[in-house]
């Protein structure tokens, strides 16, 4: 009974969901929009929502076949999304009557796709991950990272390198996998006293641990045969290049289970805003949350960092952007973050392949490359300071 | 609702900060603490909005333990006004008072009309309509107070829980605030710090110091001059207020340290004896 509760919860507020990124349009209740007057820093920030996600929908579809269609085997836009709706929708006629040669098929759904999906995966969950450490922590400079992940995720893939059990990505994954839990849990355990977890102890835990973490690698990378430092350096600096359609099973779950968590959580990190009493006076189950939120946080970042290495930047700027265009209610920032750190990291990616072509560049270089002078451009902004950055 | 507080004992900070308070509210009434800093009116507004579990004794709202509820629960009983804000991100005022409307819904939902309604006619009542799109940390120390208040109201409890509500307001919004508090039908707990706007604002007064309940009742019983004497180390003389005839209290200065005391940070509080033949 309660299940059944629950699941009718769950698609009313998914339908309400998807009405709310419809352009201007209604939810299926058919509620007149809101008595508010327009103009103003609340209104702003729903018509901005109302806009900006359906608008970030379809730059990432754009983005994704562009860069599906880029590559050494000739394949134009069009061919690539035939090639995608093909294995997507059975049945479609241009499959089978020789207009689209194997090698294409070969290079955009081997190859190609897997890796863009990797990137949009990545994107999404390391945007969500900052967003919900951001919120836990009652900090602006929180990031995936802040647990430790990427420094025990590094420590565990350096040393499955060095070991010399391998180099194979699934091995170093496991083992880069492995790391950033253990880092979390330490750091998860060393924050937490008489029942409750300090932000600033968390915070504070987290960075020592990751210094300790970093020395670690530093100084098994340093102490290494020559030729594991590539290796070494090509995880640690993040990369989606190998991605396999297998690679994506983990950060896809991941993104999945914790993007309900969030959606449904959504208020309640909203009251977290303003202090842990004030969200417990209103009814919200702070420690619950703060612990529920870690654990997503990790998990995300964990999976990500397994299948593509520590790429930097795009956990800490993508919510502050998503914030600073529309606000800081997590009802419009999630969805808003969740696809711009999707599109970011697409094109990022798109752009480490092409720019400088045939070699590439690594995307942890890119992601700040790009990123920083745009936000940077974006905080000088009046409209950022309306979200607290003028402070 | 009526709210009952029996035998309770509360830590805070590994310190024992109430002792064996006990305070029957009835439905409806708005009861004033008042104590010297430090004598537990928070920690005691703590326990009874759910913040903190007491080590000993319950509150009941109508009959009911509160530890048997869920937060959620408390949070539809019980709107807290307390000072605290954290203020790292950045929260426009209509959404801030939106934030009452939480514990009424569930899940990802999206503000009703019938919540915005609410908050919008809580800002309007506190006088703090035209405040709505500004953002909450751009306001002065008095808009907030009314802003936060605002939000007690439009989480629409039975109860209030308000910790100073009065600091930094000028005297006419402490007045109007006030009036706010007695208009509304609530059951209302509130700490204030001036003993004669508490006489003039509240239908019972509780006197606390050192973390027990020194004196409870109609405000001209409690607030006489020997318990200001005792309980806040200062000199005062009762006048009757000549237009409505309540009755007022006139500071005169802090009483003269006892010849066995050190200093007045733990005055001693005298017995019963002691007030009476001075």
């Amino acid at each position: 009974m309660a299940q059944a509760t629950n699941g009718r919860r769950v698609s009313a507020s998914l339908q309400r969901l998807l009405a709310s990124t419809r352009p201007g349009g209604a939810p299926p209740g058919g509620a007149p929009a809101p008595a508010a007057p327009a103009g103003g820093t609340r209104r702003r920030g729903v018509l901005a929502a109302r806009i900006l996600v359906p608008v970030l929908a379809l730059t990432l579809l754009a983005v994704v076949v562009l860069s599906t269609s880029v590559g050494t085997i000739d394949v134009s836009p069009a061919e690539a999304l035939r090639v995608i709706a093909g294995h997507l929708v059975p049945g479609m006629p241009w499959m089978s009557d020789g207009s689209l040669t194997t090698v294409q098929d070969n290079a955009v759904w081997q190859f190609r796709l897997p890796r863009v999906i990797l990137a949009a995966t990545a994107g999404a969950a390391l945007a969500l991950a900052g967003a919900l450490m951001q919120a836990v922590v009652h900090n602006s400079l929180a990031e995936p990272y802040i647990l430790g992940v990427s420094a025990g995720a590094g420590v565990g893939a350096v040393s499955f390198i060095v070991l010399g059990v391998g180099t194979s990505s699934l091995g170093v994954g496991g083992a880069a996998f492995l790391g950033a839990l253990t880092a979390t849990a330490a750091v998860y355990t060393l924050a937490h006293k008489n029942g409750r977890i300090a932000p600033q102890r968390l915070i504070l835990a987290g960075v020592a641990l990751g210094a300790l973490f970093s020395a670690v690698t530093s100084y098994l990378t340093i102490t290494t045969h020559a030729q594991n430092v590539f290796s070494i350096m090509f995880f640690l600096l993040g990369s989606v290049s190998a991605a396999t359609m297998g690679h994506l099973a983990l950060p896809s779950a991941a993104l999945l289970i914790v993007g309900l968590y969030a959606a449904f959580h959504a208020r309640a990190l909203n009251a977290l805003l303003v202090g842990d009493d004030a969200a417990a006076s209103l009814g919200v189950n702070v420690n619950r949350l703060r612990s529920g939120a870690l654990v997503a946080a990790a998990l995300l970042t964990g999976s990500v960092v397994a299948v593509s290495g520590g790429i930097g930047f795009v956990g800490l700027i993508i919510p502050h952007i998503a914030r600073i265009t529309v606000g800081s209610d997590h009802r419009r920032m999630l969805p808003v973050a969740l696809l711009g750190g999707a599109v970011f990291l697409t094109t990022c990616d798109f752009l480490a392949r092409t720019l400088a072509d045939p070699s590439e560049i690594p995307l942890g270089v890119l992601t700040a490359m790009v990123g920083a002078p745009f936000f940077l451009w974006l905080l000088r902004r009046d409209r950022a300071d309306s979200v607290g950055v003028g402070r | 609702m009526r709210v009952d507080i029996e035998n309770l004992q509360a830590h805070r900070g590994g310190r024992t900060v109430i002792t064996d308070v006990s305070v029957p509210v009835p439905s409806g009434t708005v009861l004033g603490l008042l104590g010297p800093n430090g004598s537990g009116k928070s920690t005691l507004l703590r326990a009874v909005s759910g913040l903190a579990a007491p080590s000993a004794g319950r509150v009941r709202f109508d009959g009911t333990d509160i530890t048997s509820l869920s937060r959620r629960e408390m949070a539809r009983r019980v709107a807290v006004m307390a000072q605290e804000h954290s203020e790292e991100f950045e929260i426009p005022v209509l959404d801030l008072v939106l934030l009452g409307r939480i514990p009424h819904g569930r899940g990802y939902g999206r503000d009703s009309d019938h919540d915005i309604s609410l908050a919008q006619r809580a800002l309007t009542r506190v006088g703090a309509a035209h405040l709505e799109n500004r953002p909450f940390s751009a306001l002065s120390g008095g808009e907030r107070q009314r802003v936060l208040f605002a939000r007690a109201l439009t989480q629409d409890t039975p109860v209030l829980v308000l910790d100073e509500p009065t600091n930094h307001l000028d005297i006419a919004h402490q007045l109007e605030l006030l009036d706010l508090v007695r208009a509304t039908d609530r059951t209302v707990m509130v700490a204030l710090h001036d003993l004669n706007l508490a006489a003039r604002s509240c239908d019972a007064i509780g006197v606390l110091a050192e973390g027990r309940l020194l004196s409870l009742g109609a405000p001209d019983e409690v607030l006489r001059t020997d318990l200001v004497r005792s309980v806040f180390g200062v000199e005062s003389t009762a006048v009757a207020h000549p237009r409505s005839g309540r009755r007022h209290l006139l500071f005169d200065a802090c009483s003269p340290p006892k010849p066995s005391g050190h200093g007045p940070t733990n005055p001693p509080i005298p017995t019963e004896e002691e007030v009476t033949t001075p």
